[in-house]
């Protein structure tokens, strides 16, 4: 069966045919209004239909999959919740889709051993839930935490606020259980804190399903801090904030969280959710500090009179979890605040060193002038990792485009500064062609390398993450011939 | 302080070229470590130097032959420190090495290992290239992380020419408290205190005591000790530093020395033999000539695996056995970065 034969109905017939030896009926979806949820994920400007959406509800059943698929060199996209940003989980029009939502267990919850057994299509918050009766919970907390998948976490290397303190999930991961592009079952890590050989769990986690298809994990729990408090503090200025950060980590305080809104970002989420905070500030910082109680304390006094001395306006330290979740709710509202006083907006991801936020801050705002669009910024400060909101309407011709081209701006002026074009949200296939600001043609065949070590028919993912010799060709012509860019 | 990645380069070219195989070296001081290996040395000693530190960035740069103990000293008079603890072997360890080998002293399980605290590599691979991954910041999902993929690999994927690595503060504070009890006892203990939130940083047990160390804020450190106090002794701190560098009484000596690394509650098993339990009992070392087969087999049940890490024979296997499946994978990600077969070839595993 070759991709052309395929994508007639009667291939999509004939390879359903194949499923239904492997799945029951209800388990594989044909038609096209069923489908229809799964032509893209949280980054709609990209859509695309696979031959056949598969819901596995079992590791074995994951295998028989991709051995099918592997025999007849049919595409496999793996999909978890759906959240994702960066259009990761965009279905091949030649392939199947594979849903993981249905492998939605908690395994087991060891609260001695301080590790949650679960499976792909368990949402990160119900990890933390199932271990709260043991005082214990899962650290990383993308802002999607209440919907994503720990099995999408893993493919994005997922993050959040509290990751400055706590890591990444590559830090909170012990071990995975893995179906391989050729259908074998692997075991990845485990219940110690290593095992011998390549370290299988730094490859696979954020490697964006181009590697393999997660079928359990095997999570660290941490201890829930005792107290938690955040210290909000206003400034007249961008660059004042963006030293008051800088002063806090170099006074040896590691917080759990530092975010930081400019004035825009500040406006909007206060008509939006009155959180309290300052509207004539022209930047805004949200410092949580966590552990034992003193600890806290003595962090806190500190904070403040750093936050002072770098030229707060104004600074506010919460008096109980009350006020704390109040201070937070108007940093997680700004993405939906922004959406209220814009009809469209495109949430860029990148990093930048934090030295260098005051600078790369004013860049962004020359950008903001030279393009006419607005644009919002939220980021967390602490690690240097920004959401610029790029406001635009879709209903405007050349709006997107402008808003696209402009985000493609802010991506080059991160990896110009030394840092990267994606922190948090992958590369999937809307930063494939940014891929070639960070790195040069030798890297990228040394990804390639990788990618067919261990997928050598490239089933998982195609097109995603790392773009081809071909493409890299092709966005270096246009750049050349000076076209706009896509 | 040095950069010779240049001539390292053209090294590697040369090897790639005729075939010769490298045994890549820089302070040696883990050269104990995995299978015998031959290859014409490749000395990465002189390429030294800390090349970007930026105390307010919690990140420092240098390149892979930078002894551990210059970047200590570095790192001492702006009050940070590598999280991960490593040994320093005498002065001789270097930031390529340990990242190489992953070696990271107690605090591992609190702090994180080498690898947690790796953002960026720049690496010769076997085509003779020199190239970048990662980079200065800890947020960066581009590409598959190569960097990571380094800790542990004993160079067999490439010759390291330089490391960025992530920092902390030096704690405030620090106590080290200790109690008798056996290994049994101790391993139940130390789980159940690390499920609470203390500002615990070390935990281990050896000839019949169990040490903790306790860092923070002072109003932290504090608090705890006032917590647990009533149960427990104040100790000597320098039995950190005695298990990381492994200078204890109980490593000297040409006895095989086991290093099993297991799920952290698993119980205590062959007691009458000689353990030095680490990690909070995730790191358990044990001496003595002993059938590998039957390790192996203990290891799993306590849900990880064992290595023969220091003495015995060196020319067999010395780390815990792969499946098929695995050993497949893990040859082919060999072949993708030395597709000649030069670097450290059977270091790890045989043929890997």
């Amino acid at each position: 069966m070759n991709a052309s034969a395929k994508t007639d109905d009667g291939g999509k017939l004939a390879l359903a045919a194949r499923f239904r030896e492997l799945l029951r009926a209800d388990q594989i979806i044909v038609d096209a209004e069923s489908k229809r949820p799964y032509e893209c994920d949280a980054l709609p400007v990209y859509k695309a239909m696979p031959l056949l959406v598969l819901v596995p509800e079992t590791t074995r059943q994951v295998q028989a999959i991709v051995r099918l698929c592997y025999e007849l060199k049919v595409p496999v996209v793996a999909r978890g919740a759906g959240t994702g940003l960066s259009a990761g989980a965009l279905p091949d029009s030649n392939g199947v889709l594979v849903s993981l939502a249905r492998l939605s267990r908690i395994i087991e919850v060891d609260p001695d051993a301080r590790i949650a057994r679960v499976q792909p299509g368990v949402r990160n918050l119900a990890i933390s839930e199932a271990a709260e009766e043991f005082g214990l919970y899962y650290a990383p907390d993308p802002s999607s935490q209440i919907a994503c998948s720990i099995g999408g976490n893993i493919a994005e290397n997922s993050g959040g606020v509290h990751c400055l303190k706590y890591g990444l999930t590559v830090h909170n991961v012990l071990g995975m259980e893995i179906v391989t592009a050729e259908g074998e079952i692997l075991q990845v890590g485990g219940r110690g804190l290593d095992t011998a050989g390549y370290d299988l769990n730094a490859l696979f986690i954020g490697s964006e399903g181009l590697l393999g298809i997660v079928t359990e994990v095997w999570v660290k729990l941490l201890p829930k801090p005792e107290h938690a408090r955040v210290v909000m503090a206003g400034f007249d200025s961008v660059l004042n904030a963006g030293d008051a950060v800088s002063a806090v980590i170099a006074a040896g305080i590691i917080p759990a969280g530092l975010e930081m809104m400019d004035g825009f970002a500040i406006q909007a989420a206060e008509d939006f959710v009155n959180a309290g905070y300052p509207r004539d500030a022209r930047a805004l910082l949200l410092c949580e500090v966590d552990g034992n109680e003193d600890e806290v304390l003595e962090h806190v006094e500190r904070i403040e009179s750093l936050f002072r001395e770098f030229g707060a306006t104004s600074c506010r330290v919460s008096r109980d979890d009350a006020e704390r979740a109040l201070f937070w709710k108007g940093r997680k509202a700004a993405f939906p605040a922004a959406g209220r006083i814009s009809p469209d907006y495109y949430c860029m991801d990148g990093t930048i060193p934090r030295r260098k936020i005051g600078a790369v801050l004013e860049a962004i705002q020359q950008l903001s002038e030279q393009y006419g669009l607005r644009i919002s910024n939220v980021f967390h400060a602490g690690d240097g990792n920004l959401h610029p909101l790029i406001l635009f309407d879709a209903s405007v011709p050349g709006e997107l485009h402008a808003a696209e081209e402009l985000g493609g701006k802010i991506l080059e002026l991160c990896v110009q500064v030394g840092g990267s074009i994606t922190g948090e949200h992958g590369v999937g296939v809307e930063k494939l062609r940014y891929m070639l600001a960070q790195f040069n043609d030798a890297e990228l065949a040394q990804f390639h390398a990788i990618k067919d070590a261990l997928d050598p028919a490239g089933i998982l993912n195609p097109g995603k993450g790392i773009p081809t010799l071909r493409q890299c060709q092709e966005y270096r012509s246009i750049d050349a011939s000076g076209g706009a860019k896509r | 302080m040095g950069d010779i990645a240049a001539e390292l380069e053209a090294t590697v070219r040369a090897a790639a070229a005729s075939g010769t195989k490298l045994s890549i070296v820089a302070g040696g001081s883990k050269s104990f470590l995995g299978r015998d290996v031959a290859g014409e040395c490749l000395d990465v000693s002189g390429h030294s130097g800390i090349l970007d530190y930026q105390p307010a960035e919690l990140v420092l740069t240098a390149r892979a032959g930078t002894t551990l103990t210059e970047i200590a000293q570095c790192l001492e008079d702006c009050g940070q420190m590598l999280p991960f603890e490593p040994p320093v072997f005498d002065g001789k360890a270097t930031i390529g090495g340990t990242l190489a080998c992953d070696a990271a002293g107690p605090a591992r399980p609190w702090r994180g290992s080498v690898r947690d605290a790796t953002l960026g590599v720049t690496l010769i691979n076997g085509r003779g290239e020199r190239l970048r991954f990662g980079g200065q910041v800890l947020k960066n999902v581009a590409g598959y992380d190569v960097s990571r993929l380094q800790a542990g690999a004993m160079g067999t994927l490439g010759v390291m020419t330089e490391v960025t690595v992530r920092l902390l503060p030096i704690p405030a504070a620090t106590a080290t408290l200790v109690r008798e009890m056996d290994a049994a006892a101790a391993i139940r203990r130390m789980n159940e205190m690390t499920r609470t939130p203390l500002p615990i940083s070390a935990a281990a047990w050896l000839d019949g005591k169990l040490y903790m160390r306790l860092e923070g804020a002072e109003r932290a450190v504090a608090g705890a000790r006032g917590k647990i106090e009533a149960d427990f002794d104040s100790g000597d701190e320098s039995i950190w530093r005695h298990i990381r560098e492994q200078s204890l009484e109980f490593f000297k000596g040409s006895t095989p020395l086991w290093r099993f690394s297991v799920a952290s509650n698993s119980g205590h098993r062959n007691a009458d033999e000689p353990w030095l339990l680490d990690w909070g009992g995730a790191q358990r070392w044990l001496r003595g000539e002993f059938d590998a087969q039957y390790l192996e087999s203990l290891a799993c049940d306590l849900g990880g695996q064992v290595s023969l890490y220091r003495h015995g024979d060196r020319s067999g296997e010395v780390f815990h056995p792969q499946v098929p499946a695995m050993r497949n994978v893990q040859m082919r990600l060999k072949k993708s970065f030395d597709p000649h077969g030069i670097f450290n070839v059977g270091r790890m595993y045989d043929g890997i």
